[in-house]
């Protein structure tokens, strides 16, 4: 009769064997046993395989000379240049292919998201035909055929194709005019830096004014004036240097100037179209799981149609895009490695000639491996945040 | 006043032209404004010129045959290339007169696919289907076929546990009785042979001769490495997830690590790794065939992406369902396969055919490492210096390929979502 | 029923173990492995005319070929038991390392490196080569010091590509490289006039000279200019480890060497055999004693020279005045004659 209260129950007294708590650390301990069983095999193999071969180990190599050119190169770099400096250099053009991409693919791939949800119908078919083809043919295949096109399409350099005796189009690449060095450059980027504060600034007064008083603010043009005008009011008060260096052609190719080469060309713009049909995609099913009733009421009050996408649909349908587009953002980076099969020096190009020069696989395999999880753990980190931040706070 | 017609007999007027029709539609969807309207100029300009463009280079100036690249040159796209080459492209370097046998491969792999989407057959008769397919393809492909009798006992000690675990609760004592003698068999049977009292016997086939992974190219390769792969990695992969969500601190740790590295590296360091280093990591003498490399590698990668889709499906499963199980007494591993599993993998099968279309173009990665799959095989054909110069007609027609099968599975996956979905309120 | 499950699991792992491992190829030395499958696995180049050529057929020739078919002449008396295996520069080591392939006759030049950090081992010296550079007569230029800011196409992965950076280095000479893996890519993009320039060995370049040139161009439009930038010693490489192979590979290139010095061809040794010259006695096998301490049959001699061919046979066939490529003899004559092939006594 006696009623026994919630939690006054002590443990019914089972035998060990029974005990769920008992068994399951019984079980982890045998399958982590097992795990490192494997992991002794596989190590205790390969030490005994790397002594046998007599092939080196340990990082050591990375201070010796590399002994080989790299064609595209962020920083200065020569053949006396050590392994790591090659290899940090890879890693550099990873980058730059990467957040090129990143950013390229975001914008391209919205437009065309926002276009195939056109009242247009050709422009919503030509959008869909857009996005069908790149999402069912593979990157390598868009890669071989953009990099054949561009090589195979222009002609050499001494038959380039000059636009106003400047830009120089070749199968080289393509070569453009840049500012000679000048002290000046630092304060300019400085006062960038300065005005993209600056921006944001002026954004948040005039939203708190907006809020306040009604007013709005021409925002995105005073952001405009403020980027791009005080580092160019920087550059007139320092005295308006405007040396520049001309690409001119000496000898085999183009002396000067600054040069987009074939190879990064046709991965950036390969990963870039790629990319943003998958981020079409994901944007157009963000916008619309919303709900109709949102652009029903946006429509009502009078907004025209990019205001409504703009103010109304965009915000909200952030929410929905972010995870998937994280996931897109990591396979840009990933997808850059493809730069192998065209012949651009990224991380993974520089790592399988140093492989094949040392002779040292697992040092370097290490290496790719701790780049690329670095990279990409940033990457979903700042967007774990930024979902977050933007994620809607529920009571 | 009175009308001119009586109220009773009012003639229906036909609706306005310019709403009806085709000249309604356009209004409505091409010129309904300004904007729209000189949008729908542009492109249609734009369009219509590169569309005329490339049906004058592909099709109306176009060679279709031709004896060598010489006579191909100057107009407009040589196809006669892929006339020349087809067989090549599609089938590698495979004994060019046995061709036949990778055809039937590649029509048993889609048989397998086709029959599989069908939602009638979503029960055991699943099973017999990819056992039947994969046998005839392995021996179609290989040729030959050695099953060694530790595997033969391995399988039956495999499957006589698997029977233990999953039909103990339902099945009557006879089928238990069964199980357990299979299992014995197996497990009797293998310490035998392990201590060399069974000799080391195998089931011998070889009706057609050997023909080595080496050879094997094109779309064959294709297919066997995104198909088996995914095979290979479900069971994997649905391991890792239930590991991930598991409560115990170890195995939690373990599966997280090892998706989280997985999905962080491109898939080509994953294959560059397996072809480099997994020899070193074998005791001297042991050596794994690449094609066998490479699988594994795939294997392991669509494992990761496979365990965190079906994450997402347990994540989605009310908690009632887990705790109803619970209530009922069912362990661990009956609530697992009966229950929850079930509902799961049927919410995560869209997202799975997505991913086995992302890895059937991913395979073309293994260019690479030196594996003749389709795609490295059309860029082959492109080598010959005979026909050298053609790189657009080629890598039209392989995207062309690749377009018809992913864009079939993409749509089927598609309709499967609707009727999946019918079911369920909205 | 957990625990049945779990010891289930258990034997399960045990059992799998087993039996992949009572199936699986557990070969202890290289020749045993050789032996055992009744082929050795050769690396050979991915298409290198006079070197190593896949005819229409799909039969393999060339003068790295034929040191392979020597090996498989010495060990099995039948020049045709091998399985070749195109690789390129990049993947040649890695596959050596990981045996894939047994041996690897891939026109590899021997250095200090290769020899020591990478695991492998060099056998003989096959042929004596040299770094040019290819160009086109149109670019009008007459030697390597004029390239200054030129556009190469190289390999990498090869000491091509070091010694390209070293020797514009030493002449103060800036370049720009396009790295390219596959050698038929690389041609396409020297033809296509991606690059102004084209490296590899003399003979290689003499090879896509003659025999890669698309149409409509021809082989005259391009020359080779004359400066030699380093020595290649091209030879076939094996693994560290299994010394009795080693060997064999070794004496086979050797032998081929031997027959030349001393006359012996593939059509006149059969009467060879009825020589009284105790060092072709000893050759051949007729007085046995050789072929015992290699491992081998006492006729490998024989049927390398009967089947395969000696050195200059060999020469002749694939690169030299006979062929299409029609490089002279150069240093790679024999050292009685001037040139630098110089095999120890087979004694």
């Amino acid at each position: 009769m006696a009623v026994e209260s919630l939690g006054s129950r002590s443990r019914a007294k089972v035998s060990p064997w029974n005990d769920p708590v008992i068994r399951g650390w019984v079980f982890q301990i045998v399958v982590v046993g097992l795990v490192a069983l494997l992991a002794w095999f596989l190590v205790s193999n390969t030490v005994e395989n790397l002594q046998r071969q007599k092939i080196a180990s340990g990082f050591h190599y990375l201070e010796r000379e590399a002994g080989f050119e790299i064609g595209d190169t962020m920083i200065a770099y020569s053949p006396a240049s050590t392994y790591a400096r090659a290899i940090l250099v890879g890693m550099l053009n990873t980058l730059k292919v990467a957040v090129l991409g990143i950013f390229l693919a975001t914008i391209l791939g919205t437009l065309i998201g926002v276009g195939r949800l056109s009242p247009n119908w050709l422009l919503a078919k030509v959008c869909e035909g857009y996005v069908e083809m790149f999402r069912n043919v593979p990157l390598l295949l868009w890669l071989f055929l953009i990099y054949k096109l561009i090589s195979e399409a222009f002609p050499g350099p001494r038959q380039a194709i000059s636009v106003l005796s400047s830009f120089f189009l070749s199968n080289r690449g393509l070569y453009f005019p840049v500012p000679l060095a000048d002290p000046i450059h630092q304060w300019m980027g400085i006062a960038l830096l300065v005005g993209i504060v600056a921006a944001f600034v002026v954004k948040r007064w005039a939203k708190k004014r907006q809020d306040a008083t009604g007013q709005p603010f021409p925002i995105v043009w005073a952001s405009f004036g403020l980027v791009l005008g005080l580092p160019i009011l920087v550059w007139l008060l320092g005295g308006a240097p405007h040396g520049m260096s001309w690409p001119e052609l000496k000898g085999f190719n183009f002396e000067g100037g600054t040069v987009i080469q074939p190879e990064f060309t046709a991965l950036l713009v390969g990963l870039v179209l790629y990319t943003s049909a998958f981020v079409a995609e994901i944007v157009r099913s963000g916008i619309l799981a919303l709900n109709k009733g949102q652009s029903e009421a946006a429509m009502a009050i009078g907004l025209s149609r990019t205001q409504v996408m703009r103010l109304v649909l965009l915000p909200q349908a952030l929410r929905i895009i972010v995870p998937p587009m994280t996931s897109q953002y990591l396979n840009i980076t990933k997808n850059s490695s493809l730069a192998i099969a065209i012949g651009y020096p990224d991380l993974v190009a520089s790592i399988n000639v140093t492989i094949n020069q040392t002779g040292q696989a697992i040092e370097n395999i290490l290496i790719i491996m701790a780049a690329y999880l670095s990279v990409s753990l940033s990457i979903s980190a700042f967007m774990n945040w930024y979902n977050k931040r933007i994620a809607l706070r529920e009571r | 006043m009175t009308d001119a017609m009586p109220v009773g007999e009012r003639r229906q007027l036909a609706p306005p032209v310019v709403d009806t029709g085709v000249l309604g539609w356009a209004r409505k969807n091409l010129f309904s404004s300004w904007g729209n309207g000189l949008t729908t100029v542009v492109l249609a300009l734009v369009f219509g010129w590169l569309l005329s463009r490339f049906l004058n280079w592909a099709l109306f100036t176009a060679t279709f045959t031709a004896a060598s690249g010489a006579e191909c040159r100057g107009h407009g796209a040589c196809w006669a290339l892929i006339h020349e080459k087809y067989r090549y492209i599609f089938f590698g370097s495979f004994p060019y007169e046995q061709h036949w046998r990778p055809l039937f491969a590649v029509i048993a792999m889609l048989a397998m696919l086709v029959l599989s989407s069908d939602r009638r057959m979503w029960n055991k008769r699943l099973l017999l289907i990819w056992g039947i397919g994969s046998f005839v393809t392995f021996l179609l492909m290989f040729g030959q076929i050695h099953i060694p009798l530790g595997l033969i006992l391995f399988v039956a000690l495999a499957a006589g546990g698997l029977g233990m675990i999953m039909r103990g609760v339902l099945a009557t004592p006879a089928e238990l009785n069964g199980w357990r003698a299979l299992a014995a068999i197996g497990a009797i049977g293998l310490a035998l042979r392990l201590t060399g009292v069974l000799p080391a016997w195998s089931f011998v086939m070889a009706p057609l001769s050997y023909v080595e992974t080496g050879l094997w190219g094109g779309i064959p390769v294709t297919l066997i490495l995104a198909t088996y792969g995914l095979v290979f990695a479900f069971p994997f992969g649905i391991l890792l997830a239930l590991g991930r969500r598991s409560n115990l601190p170890l195995i939690k740790g373990l599966c997280v690590g090892f998706i989280e590295l997985i999905r962080g590296v491109p898939l080509i360091s994953l294959l560059i790794m397996a072809s480099v280093m997994l020899p070193l990591f074998l005791p001297s003498g042991m050596t794994i065939d690449k094609f066998l490399r490479a699988q594994v590698a795939v294997i392991l990668f669509a494992g990761a992406y496979i365990a965190e889709i079906i994450r997402g499906g347990l994540q989605s499963l009310p908690k009632g369902q887990f705790e109803a199980a619970d209530a009922m007494g069912l362990n661990y591993f009956q609530k697992t396969t009966l229950i929850i599993l079930p509902q799961a993998l049927r919410v995560v099968i869209p997202p799975l055919i997505n991913t086995f279309i992302g890895f059937f173009k991913d395979t073309s990665l293994v260019l690479i490492i030196g594996i003749f799959d389709f795609l490295n095989t059309a860029n082959q054909a492109l080598v010959d210096p005979n026909w050298a110069g053609f790189p657009g007609e080629v890598y039209l027609f392989a995207a062309f390929i690749y377009f018809c099968f992913c864009y079939s599975m993409s749509r089927y996956s598609k309709h499967l979502e609707i009727e999946l979905n019918k079911g369920t309120r909205r | 029923m957990k625990y049945v499950s779990k010891h289930l699991s258990i034997a399960a792992a045990v059992g799998l173990t087993a039996a992949l491992a009572s199936g699986a190829a557990m070969a202890g030395k290289d020749l045993d492995a050789i032996k055992a499958r009744g082929a050795v696995i050769c690396g050979v180049p991915t298409g290198i005319a006079g070197f190593a050529v896949a005819d229409s057929q799909g039969k393999w020739v060339g003068l790295d070929v034929d040191v392979c078919r020597a090996v498989s002449a010495a060990i099995f008396g039948d020049s045709e038991k091998v399985k070749y295996v195109p690789l390129t520069s990049q993947q040649r080591f890695t596959a050596l390392q990981s045996s894939e392939v047994d041996l690897l006759s891939n026109n590899t030049t021997i250095t200090l490196q290769r020899d020591t950090a990478l695991g492998l081992d060099f056998t003989a010296i096959t042929y004596y080569d040299g770094q040019g550079f290819m160009v086109n007569k149109k670019l009008g230029v007459k030697s390597a010091k004029e390239l200054n800011g030129a556009t190469v196409c190289v390999a990498p992965g090869t000491t091509t590509e070091l010694n390209l950076a070293d020797y514009f280095r030493a002449n103060k000479m800036s370049f720009k490289p396009v790295v390219i893996e596959k050698v038929e890519e690389i041609r396409a993009a020297f033809f296509s006039g991606r690059c102004d320039v084209y490296t590899t060995d003399v003979s290689s370049l003499a090879a896509t000279r003659v025999a890669n040139v698309p149409a409509p161009a021809k082989a005259e439009d391009f020359i080779i200019l004359p400066e030699i930038i380093s020595k290649e010693p091209l030879g076939p490489m094996v693994r560290h480890g299994d010394n009795q192979f080693t060997d064999i590979v070794r004496w086979a290139q050797y032998a081929m060497l031997e027959a030349e010095e001393y006359g012996i061809t593939s059509k006149n040794v059969d009467d060879m055999l009825k020589s009284e010259n105790p060092t072709i006695k000893r050759i051949l096998g007729v007085t046995p004693g050789m072929g015992k301490a290699l491992g081998v049959d006492e006729k490998w001699v024989y049927n390398i020279i009967k089947q395969v061919g000696n050195y200059g046979e060999s020469f002749d066939k694939h690169v030299g005045p006979n062929s299409l490529l029609k490089i002279d003899r150069g240093v790679n004559k024999l050292w009685t004659q001037g040139g630098l092939q110089y095999a120890p006594p087979i004694r």
